[in-house]
């Protein structure tokens, strides 16, 4: 009975209640914020009640199943291009639907008395809830359209959160992301059609088209072309060097819990495609670009670095240490191994929590403070010591100290590295190798020169004795307890992620092994 | 002499004339609209100012009436297509549809008007009468398969536009819109006429199958493509493809809104379907002139289109500029039809029909704001998501619709062209497509313009008084709303009904 309700309406219901919250507070009106507030956390308690049981559920499973899609649900939906509603989740998805389920209700409880300006709870949380059904949806398609859909629907609440709730220069941040987006999705789209040619126009199913392309002897070159489409489309949102500069701008003007969401979520948008999409169906295509995605991994893991050691301003520096952080797990792509893949996605979870922790650490300051200046700043341990000391902890592993969950995404690509998929230049990845081992040092440098000037010393004059600034609050409590724990937890016991990742991301790399001989 | 000319007559035998049998239920819609708009007529000038307030609802109701025969001709699929006169005029799915779009656009307008009319001492009964009998040249637009009945059709569509164009008597702006419309549409006519002479003159018949046989026969190349050229140049100017789009802003501008609506998205989309009858029905083996034209035609129609609405500072300019770019994407597909002709009708009338709601409903929001600011300026939209957040709601779902953002309709409707242009693997087609691709970025900046302004700009003159929307501008927002939003979640709605659409041939 449970299991066939999970796999008959689970995916479904939890994708689509964020909306049935969002429908309910358009009838409220406006003037009552708290029941907007009410609705809005319960509607994300409710979808990740679902979503849990289904993750729970699918832990029960066992681990034979963790590398085949489970709960499908696949219902016709565009007939004239045999697009289908058809969506499912497997090991590489649930990682990530988890830290969905669990980001979104945190930022909704921080927003209790986080409101940003202009206020308007209303609007503010239904555009959080349309966010939430975006980015589900984006990890339980199986279809292609279908994905392009949820891909850009995603888009639309991060502008208006952006360009409405956002910071002084918040108009420029917001076009900017959206152009960058649009153009990338744009030529995405163009490349889902050609392969959906190419293949004799038969199916957008992600499954059906990698098999397709094998069996129709699509050529190599057409392959790197598509590719390359889809390349930009995830390399734009990952962000990748040299398509990252929307990235400050858009986190350093966006409100908390918009920069939260963005870091923690969206950005694993492009990560994931790369993995579900790009490297699922074209495994040679992938082989042949690798290098190139290496490459611009590894600069993006230097770039970042140097541009946080640069900043003054401790939102743009989190969000630069973001592109670093992504070069990690750009790089574990781009061995294409076992590896590599399963540090990939541990390296996704994992920044998600940390740097959604920082952002939210940041936000608090802000608000006390009504600076960012990492200058004006100093002296948290003394004048808010619970802050200072969570702050602390964030960046200890957010510079992937063991035992904090940092570290098991970024050594593990770095190892994978060493040694990757064959086909692939070994000697140019070993220089990768060195170069994002030298990338640590860079990061534990500026992370821990950020806690230094931030946390460490006294308090400038001008904050000495504000009374404004206290130590964290209740909601915040609640909003980051869950986000420490994790990351502690996810440090001792990697295997709660990896044992999940492994069997899918086999089947993946048998494919890319056959690829590259 | 009187003897004479009655010995004359007796000479003459006349033949008895034989009405040809007609299908009345096939042209029911025509015939239900033309008795509706007569009785409104009569009932107007009976009633006088008593009915005066009946109009637009008599009006509305007229549209829905001829609506029904619309679905008992659709629900009798197998008797389909039902051809009469010989031939000229033919009922098939594909005309039905568009029957169907143009009465509901109809309907729309009559509700745009209700408000617009009424509270701005207009003559408004026989604004509405005039409407009907446009939408009644588009009924037989629809399903005309000769250069006669096309050409009639055409002309019952403008005049009546030509006139509402200059409704605002006493506004010279409305005034230089009306003489502006109708010089460059009986311009437009002349050089239509002479193009359609010239295919007379080739193929001894005006009925488009005839024409297409003697054309696939026909020797004389320079004159049949001069003949096409003439054609396809007089339905550019209805259609507002570039070079030939001059008049539109400023008709657009200068009209009563309502109008503007109705130019925009009805008379455009008559335009489009004179346009696919004659090409596909009478050239479908001419496709070595008309696609290298239609390509030239689309692809600096949108480029030109879109790079002049990113200047624009007045809204209803912007939209009548991005209109003349939406021709130019809606025509693409007309330039690989000679491969593709199967797939080309589906993708533009499902563009058509999608096109109708998502600028329908951005001319609402125009015209109930416009109640508000008394103006169409793009910088009195500021800070509108402050005041009236549902109606700024309504309008970012229509622009991102236009800009082709998912999950607004407007997307469904581009990957339709997207999929007609890149079957076949043609170089025009694949050029044309990147062509689109970019026209869609570039496009996307100035809708985008529109957001920015109602959602982070403040209110330039600090008046957040809420704005009221009257009844009939609600359902009229809400209609459009609700198939623009399905159009784009369930898109597989939109395509059972327009999605294999073929011409049928007599």
């Amino acid at each position: 009975m449970e299991q066939s309700f999970l796999a008959d309406y689970g995916i479904t219901l939890m994708v689509f209640l964020p909306l049935v919250g969002a429908a309910i507070m358009m009838m409220v009106p406006g003037k009552n914020e708290e029941a907007h507030k009410t609705i809005a956390l319960a509607t994300t308690v409710i979808t990740g009640i679902i979503g849990g049981w289904m993750v729970v559920d699918f832990y029960r499973l066992g681990s034979a199943k963790w590398s085949e899609l489970s709960y499908l649900i696949d219902r016709p939906w565009i007939n004239i291009i045999n697009a289908r509603y058809t969506v499912a989740v497997d090991g590489i998805s649930v990682p990530l639907i988890a830290l969905t389920l669990l980001v979104v209700p945190l930022v909704i409880v921080y927003s209790w008395n986080h409101i940003p300006q202009p206020g308007n709870t209303k609007a503010f949380l239904m555009l959080t809830l349309v966010l939430h059904t975006g980015m589900l949806g984006s990890f339980v398609a199986q279809d292609l359209v279908l994905f392009f859909v949820f891909f850009e629907v995603v888009l639309l609440p991060m502008y208006f959160m952006i360009g409405v709730w956002g910071g002084e220069n918040r108009l420029y941040a917001a076009i900017k992301f959206f152009l960058f987006t649009l153009f990338g999705s744009a030529l995405m789209l163009v490349s889902f059609l050609a392969l959906y040619w190419v293949t004799g126009g038969t199916t957008f199913n992600m499954v059906g088209l990698a098999e397709a392309v094998q069996s129709n002897d699509v050529k190599l070159s057409t392959q790197v072309l598509i590719f390359a489409g889809m390349f930009l489309g995830f390399g734009i949102k990952v962000p990748m060097f040299p398509f990252h500069t929307w990235l400050p701008d858009a986190h350093t003007q966006a409100p908390t819990q918009g920069s939260v969401i963005l870091a923690a979520v969206l950005l694993k948008l492009g990560t994931y495609g790369f993995i579900r999409i790009a490297i699922q169906i074209l495994p040679e295509a992938s082989i042949k670009w690798a290098p190139w995605i290496g490459l611009l991994a590894v600069i993006g893991i230097i770039y970042g670095a140097l541009g946080c050691l640069a900043q003054t301003d401790m939102k743009r520096l989190i969000a630069f240490s973001s592109v670093a952080h992504m070069g990690y797990v750009m790089l574990g792509i781009a061995t294409m191994t076992d590896f590599g893949l399963n540090a990939a996605i541990f390296g996704m979870v994992a920044h998600g929590l940390i740097t959604g922790l920082l952002f939210f650490v940041a936000g608090s300051i802000k608000e006390r403070y009504h600076t960012l200046e990492i200058k004006r700043l100093g002296g948290l341990l003394i004048s808010a010591p619970r802050m200072g000391w969570i702050l602390g902890l964030a960046t200890m592993a957010s510079l992937g100290l063991p035992g904090l969950a940092g570290f098991w995404g970024e050594f593990p690509a770095i190892l994978a590295a060493y040694s990757p998929q064959e086909g692939i230049s070994v000697g140019l990845f070993r220089v990768y190798m060195v170069v994002a081992a030298i990338g640590t040092v860079l990061a534990a440098g500026y992370l821990l020169w950020l806690l230094q000037r931030t946390a460490f010393g006294r308090p400038s004059e001008e904050f000495e004795n504000d009374p404004a600034i206290t130590d964290v609050v209740p909601t915040e409590w609640i909003a980051w307890v869950p986000l420490l724990a994790l990351i502690v937890l996810l440090g001792f016991v990697p295997g709660l992620i990896f044992d999940m990742t492994d069997g899918p991301v086999t089947v993946l790399t048998d494919a890319l092994a056959a690829a590259g001989k | 002499m009187f003897a004479y000319a009655a010995s004359l007559l007796a000479q003459v035998t006349l033949e008895p004339f034989n009405r040809p049998a007609i299908d009345w239920h096939a042209v029911a819609p025509e015939l239900v609209l033309l008795a509706a708009g007569a009785l409104i007529t009569i009932i107007d000038l009976v009633g006088l100012e008593r009915v005066r307030k009946l109009m637009p609802t008599l009006t509305s109701f007229a549209f829905l009436a001829a609506l029904i025969p619309v679905l008992t001709l659709w629900s009798q699929e197998d008797e389909l297509p039902r051809s009469l006169f010989d031939g000229a005029y033919v009922v098939d799915r594909y005309s039905l549809v568009l029957k169907g779009l143009f009465l509901l656009t109809g309907y729309v307008i009559a509700l745009l008007s209700t408000n617009y009319m009424s509270e701005g001492d207009y003559y408004d009964s026989e604004f509405y009468q005039l409407i009907a009998a446009s939408i009644l040249g588009m009924l037989v637009m629809s399903s005309s398969r000769d250069l006669i009945s096309i050409f009639v059709a055409l002309e019952l569509i403008s005049i009546p536009a030509y006139l509402m164009a200059a409704w605002r008597k006493r506004d010279l702006r409305s005034n230089e819109a009306g003489l502006k419309y109708m010089l460059m549409g009986v311009f437009a006519s002349a050089i239509l006429l002479y193009g359609m002479s010239l295919l007379y003159g080739l193929a001894g018949s005006t009925k488009l199958v005839d024409i297409a046989a003697a054309l696939s026969i026909g020797e004389s190349k320079p004159l049949i493509t001069l003949a096409i050229v003439f054609s396809v140049i007089g339905f550019g100017f209805k259609v507002s493809a570039v070079p030939f789009h001059t008049w539109a802003p400023d008709t657009y501008e200068g009209a009563p809104t309502p109008l503007t609506a109705f130019l925009a998205v009805a008379s455009k989309a008559a335009g489009f379907v004179a346009l696919m009858n004659v090409v596909i029905v009478a050239f479908p083996g001419q496709s070595d002139v008309v696609e290298p034209l239609m390509a030239v035609l689309a692809g600096v129609t949108m480029t030109v289109g879109n790079l002049i609405a990113l200047r624009q500072t007045n809204l209803v300019r912007m939209l009548a500029y991005s209109g003349v770019a939406q021709a130019g994407y809606i025509m693409a597909p007309l330039a690989v039809y000679g491969t593709n002709v199967d797939r080309v009708p589906s993708a533009m009338v499902t563009y058509l029909v999608i096109y109708a709601a998502m600028n329908l409903g951005a001319f609402a929001v125009v015209i109930i704001a416009a109640r508000k600011t008394g103006s169409a300026e793009i910088s009195s939209y500021g800070g509108m998501f402050g005041y009236a957040p549902g109606l700024t709601l309504a309008m970012t779902m229509f622009l991102f619709s236009l800009a082709g953002i998912p999950p607004a309709g407007g997307w469904w409707a581009k990957f339709e062209l997207f999929r007609v242009l890149t079957d076949g693997n043609r170089y025009l087609g694949i050029m044309l497509a990147i062509v689109l691709a970019v026209n869609s970025v570039i496009a996307a900046v100035y809708y985008l313009n529109i957001t920015r302004q109602m959602w982070f700009l403040p209110t330039p003159d600090g008046d957040t008084s809420r704005i009221v929307t009257p009844p009939a501008l609600q359902v009229a927002l809400a209609l459009t709303l609700l198939v623009t939003i399905v159009s784009g979640i369930l898109p597989g709605l939109v395509s059972d009904i327009s999605g294999s659409l073929q011409l049928a041939l007599p």
